[in-house]
């Protein structure tokens, strides 16, 4: 049979679950955040998307500085 | 040493909130840990990705939180009985002294190890420190142990600023060390005026406050003691990177009244305070949060005008802004 009568423990267990599924979402956001941070660490990141790219080669960068 | 409190029972009167938790954590007491935190974070040399130093103020917090809920734990039978933490959510019923203690430590071990990954092994062992330092060494040993338990239990909350700076440079320099110094040095004083009005309520809990133990006239003298020791602290931050003509104004003004109302405390007797409700003792208690907070808050100014040449070079080069 179907719990159909709301109790006040339910509102609180409510409270509860709702609050902890927020935490744990800007624990993930805070997470996510600070891995790209690192990992970039200041500049914009390039994907490798299997193709051959000259802007991401370091050899055809330093080519075009010199 | 005894573990005795863990076993005390506490009637529950069922499910917690998801703000008893939130009160477990100690909120009030964290957000002074953020901003002190912050202002040492802030005024470090160096840089740190916006994002690490969110994350780094973030985990600090998280550890005096932490702290806070093993305090809670272990002390819940003093706060049964003050009327000032009946309602606490241990004592009140509403969480289980082992569900908070599994929450300290759970949230002490994800801080320390986040801030150690966000920033750096220092800092994360300094949290580490510091939380072990508020929990054992404090609760668990010098607060039922000896009058004197304010004095060095007042370093666990000097520590923030501390980290705070670690967390960007890596080490521990004079201006991290002075900034420590304020807090330590400020805690006696700020919780004795505390106690003297307070009187019964540790008197009720039995928690050996100097109050108590060595009676009200020689607190009076600790207070004025400890004041006059917190000034060259206060002073000499100004001195330092950290300081500057802002600041040492400031500081000299908040420390002429501070050791004012100090004065005053000492010259009081028990008769002249009860007649006045503590009218005095109250005044400088009051007085002592903003003494911190303005401290602070002055170093944050300091540095804000210390960095005013490079944000107008920043903004006229980009031109953000036409003023400069």
């Amino acid at each position: 049979m179907a719990i159909t009568r709301e109790h006040e423990l339910h509102r609180r267990r409510s409270g509860r679950n709702v609050g902890l599924a927020l935490v744990l979402m800007a624990f993930i956001a805070l997470v996510f955040g600070l891995t790209i941070a690192k990992v970039s660490g200041g500049s914009t990141l390039q994907a490798f998307d299997h193709s051959y790219r000259p802007a991401l080669d370091p050899d055809n960068v330093r080519f075009q500085q010199r | 040493m005894s573990d005795a409190r863990a076993d005390i029972p506490y009637a529950q009167t069922g499910d917690a909130e998801f703000r008893d938790y939130v009160a477990l954590l100690k909120p009030r007491v964290m957000s002074l840990v953020v901003f002190t935190a912050l202002v040492g974070l802030l005024v470090a040399p160096g840089t740190l990705h916006p994002i690490e130093g969110l994350a780094a103020i973030i985990f600090i917090a998280l550890g005096a939180g932490a702290s806070g809920a093993l305090n809670m734990w272990w002390d819940a039978d003093i706060d049964a009985v003050m009327k000032r933490t009946a309602r606490r959510p241990i004592p009140a019923g509403k969480v289980a002294p082992q569900e908070a203690m599994a929450l300290g430590v759970a949230l002490s071990g994800l801080s320390v190890i986040m801030l150690w990954l966000a920033t750096n092994a220092l800092a994360g062992f300094l949290l580490a420190f510091t939380i072990f330092f508020y929990a054992v060494i404090y609760s668990m040993w010098l607060k039922r142990a000896t009058p004197q338990n304010i004095v060095i239990g007042g370093a666990a909350g000097a520590f923030p600023p501390m980290i705070g700076w670690v967390a960007v440079t890596g080490s521990i320099s004079l201006e991290a060390c002075l900034m420590f110094m304020l807090i330590f040095m400020w805690t006696p004083p700020h919780f004795w005026a505390l106690a003297l009005f307070m009187k019964s309520d540790y008197h009720k809990a039995n928690v050996p406050m100097l109050t108590v133990t060595h009676g009200r006239k020689a607190t009076r003298a600790h207070i004025l003691v400890y004041t006059i020791a917190l000034v060259p602290f206060a002073l000499a931050a100004g001195f330092t990177s950290i300081g500057g003509p802002v600041y040492l104004a400031t500081a000299l003004a908040l420390n002429l009244v501070f050791l004012h109302g100090a004065w005053a405390i000492w010259r009081r007797d028990e008769e002249c305070a009860e007649a006045d409700a503590y009218r005095v003792e109250k005044r400088v208690f009051r007085f002592s949060l903003y003494y911190l907070f303005v401290h602070f808050g002055a170093i944050l100014a300091e540095a804000a005008l210390a960095r005013l040449p490079a944000y107008a070079e920043f903004a006229l080069r980009f031109k953000i802004l036409e003023v400069f």
